[in-house]
């Protein structure tokens, strides 16, 4: 009995002693040292949505490695810690949640998910770390006032559904235009964004698909039977492929235009196996360069650092997207500069003025957290998926679809951001 | 009497337990105490009444989700986890009369298909219910003033439900009722004739633990402020299942192992990836599936091992020892 007064003596003391959460100093920055910054990120390397996004984290650590290896940021190796969250928000929550708490990292970077990301927003914000460059599309990203820290990547899906949507008014126009959305606000997004242009009438027949059932015989049929000409798809790349391998089992070939997020010729390809040629003639939308345009400074910059530094795996568009992202996040630290804070790296970002491989425009500031602006159309031709015609941006709300014509800028020749 | 001294003396030792643990940790145990209430209520169910529910997964989803409405609705987090408690009851009722009519695999049979549909109903209503995505809601700050760790405030909400449900759970088994549940199991002709009534008696078992179960999702859903399918997915009932053999069936303490482990085991799981330097693809597959096989290893092994549980083997350890003391 003593002693277990005692041990529960020793306990309180100890608790009154601990009781300051880490309130004074103000020196310290979480995840942050004179030779270390530690960020973290949640991805699907499991389940339904792995198809492709798992090969984006490495990406962007082979980049970070590349960058480490020519000493960093101001002296300072980026780490990132990478957790698998199998695309299900009940995971993220626990995940996210561990990088914060338990590993106390910096800030989280590039976290994939409408429907994962979603369920941590609150979490982030109450806890004050900065939430960079959303691996998604949806509006929920750009607000500011609510989610100070928050900033997307993406071009939104509302921007994509609206430019998508006028590529098929002046292409392809009389055609029944069909769609198949994720239910989420993915899906939801990017539905308003095809009907803000061909109006609600103008899409005849508006599906649904989850991720946790992995049949679209139902949606596939109703397309067919309604005799859908072009089907715009707000999908995941499992599913891409999953609905374009249906479909040709029911002898069904509509013309294919898929939302960047889920449109990746190599990923699909793969996919798919013998199947791979159906996807010939697919229409799609994308902001980052082609990972087949071997003639490009950036894929060349990144092929180069994929070989050394990821172990030469497969080269895709998640390839390129995860490079660009480690890009884009070294640019911001370079400019937080060397007293680096998490309010130093918001503001860096708001700051704005970033530029890299995307073809459209970034717009960061203090009141637009929003990622890219702007897309080109993409079609597959002899396994190729390349781009034609303009760069075009929009706005998420009723502005007009117009070209967008700068170009991006050549990295940098040692492939690093220079300091601000 | 003994059963308030022990519930005393155990916020006794948490209470200052979640001033001393970090942030991380203190979810954790928040985690532990919510898993917690839904294996006392199954421990309830099926160690000391006898029936097998595969369904206890989604019985947490109801409640979890009743918590996220009412949250959104009107905001006040001790009526929105009673509305929990309440709505999962009812559902516990209405499966539980079919329940006292069916017998080990028509029961489990029907449990299963529980588990089964009620993710799905999110997914049909999703304009209410938000789909796979699932619905996020408010929840106050704690009231102790702006420095106060939000982790913390989660824990005493877990551990105090977890703390009530022990205490109902444990009197409950003491009491008449307690005995006729497993009266019930040990011999349902016997129990009859001895006046008990059968469906009455399973019925209640059923709600009983339904009750818990929904307490436990709710307090999960305020873990997380968000719920979704995918938290109470079929694994989820199976697990649950697995966690209270493995604890130790029929007791309440072999409840609070099953929890433990519940949260423990994909920790321990992805840890041991991280010590054993395994090529990255692989060590990914493993990551998403290896908290599945090393359950079910367990499993196996606590069968063979110790039949009783983690709360048999340890409870058997201590009476060796004092037996040997005594000698």
């Amino acid at each position: 009995m003593r002693r277990t007064v005692l041990t529960l003596a020793a306990v309180l003391v100890v608790a009154g002693c601990s009781s300051e959460p880490g309130s004074g100093g103000g020196a310290s920055v979480p995840g942050v040292t004179d030779t270390e910054i530690v960020i973290g990120t949640h991805m699907p390397l499991t389940g339904p949505a792995s198809a492709g996004y798992s090969q984006i984290a490495p990406a962007t650590k082979a980049y970070f490695d590349f960058v480490n290896a020519a000493g960093g940021v101001n002296g300072r190796k980026i780490t990132l810690k990478v957790k698998d969250d199998g695309y299900n928000p009940a995971n993220t929550q626990q995940v996210v949640r561990e990088l914060v708490l338990q590993d106390k990292v910096f800030a989280i970077l590039n976290g994939l998910g409408t429907p994962t990301h979603t369920g941590v927003l609150d979490f982030l914000n109450s806890q004050r770390v900065p939430d960079l460059f959303v691996a998604s599309g949806s509006r929920s990203w750009d607000q500011p006032g609510k989610y100070p820290g928050t900033f997307g990547f993406n071009p939104d899906y509302t921007v994509e559904g609206k430019i998508l949507g006028s590529y098929v008014q002046q292409n392809l126009p009389g055609k029944k235009t069909c769609f198949l959305g994720q239910d989420d606000d993915f899906g939801r997004d990017s539905l308003a964004g095809v009907t803000g242009v061909l109006g609600d009438a103008g899409v005849a027949v508006k599906q649904t698909y989850t991720t946790s059932v992995t049949n679209v015989g139902p949606q596939v049929d109703a397309f067919r039977s309604n005799a859908c000409e072009v089907v715009v798809l707000a999908t995941v790349p499992g599913f891409t492929a999953l609905t374009i391998g249906t479909a040709a089992r029911q002898g069904f070939t509509p013309q294919w235009i898929v939302s960047n997020v889920g449109g990746d010729y190599n990923t699909l390809a793969k996919s798919l196996g013998d199947a791979a040629p159906l996807l010939e003639g697919l229409l799609g939308a994308n902001y980052l360069p082609a990972a087949s345009a071997a003639s490009d400074p950036w894929v060349q910059l990144f092929q180069r650092i994929n070989t050394q530094y990821n172990a030469g795996a497969p080269f895709d568009g998640n390839t390129v997207y995860g490079m660009s992202v480690g890009y884009l996040f070294v640019q911001v630290l370079q400019a937080a500069g060397r007293e680096l804070t998490r309010e130093s790296l918001i503001d860096a970002v708001e700051k704005g003025g970033y530029t890299g491989p995307g073809l459209g425009p970034l717009r960061f500031s203090a009141d637009d957290h929003s990622g890219y602006g702007g897309l080109r159309m993409t079609r597959v031709t002899d396994k190729v998926q390349d781009y034609f015609g303009p760069t075009y941006e929009t706005d998420s709300e009723g502005g007009p679809v117009t070209e967008y014509t700068l170009t991006p800028p050549a990295p940098p020749a040692n492939g690093i951001p220079p300091a601000a | 009497m003994r059963r308030y001294i022990a519930t005393i003396g155990a916020a006794a030792i948490l209470l200052p337990l979640t001033y001393v643990l970090p942030a991380f940790q203190n979810y954790q145990l928040a985690t532990v105490a919510a898993y917690l209430c839904a294996t006392a209520g199954l421990t309830v169910l099926t160690g000391q009444n006898g029936q097998l529910s595969l369904g206890h997964g989604a019985l947490m989803a109801t409640g979890a989700y009743t918590v996220a409405l009412m949250q959104n609705a009107i905001g006040n987090l001790p009526l929105s986890l009673a509305a929990g408690v309440v709505v999962t009851t009812v559902a516990g009722a209405v499966i539980g009369l079919a329940a006292a009519r069916l017998r080990g695999p028509y029961l489990a049979g029907v449990t299963l298909a529980v588990a089964v549909v009620v993710p799905g109903l999110t997914t049909m209503f999703d304009d209410v219910l938000g789909g796979d995505q699932g619905l996020t809601f408010y929840l106050a700050p704690p009231p102790f003033g702006y420095d106060f760790p939000f982790e913390r405030w989660q824990a005493w909400i877990a551990l105090a439900a977890a703390l009530l449900t022990m205490l109902l759970l444990g009197n409950l088994a003491g009491s008449r009722y307690g005995r006729e549940f497993r009266a019930v199991r040990d011999d349902e002709i016997a129990a009859q004739l001895s006046g008990i009534h059968l469906a009455r008696t399973q019925i209640l078992a059923f709600v009983v633990s339904a009750a818990a179960a929904g307490l436990g999702g709710g307090v999960l859903a305020v873990l997380a402020q968000s719920v979704s399918p995918g938290a109470f997915s079929l694994t989820l009932s199976l697990f649950l299942v697995m966690a209270i053999v493995v604890g130790g069936l029929g007791s309440l303490a072999g409840a609070v192992w099953g929890a433990i482990l519940l949260v423990a085991l994909p920790d321990l799981t992805a840890r041991a990836t991280d010590v054993f330097a395994l090529p990255a693809a692989f060590a990914q597959r493993l990551e998403g599936n290896l908290p599945l096989a090393i359950f079910g290893g367990t499993l196996i092994v606590v069968m063979i091992m110790a039949p009783g549980g983690i709360h048999g083997l340890v409870t058997h350890q201590l009476t060796q020892r004092i037996g040997k003391r005594g000698r």
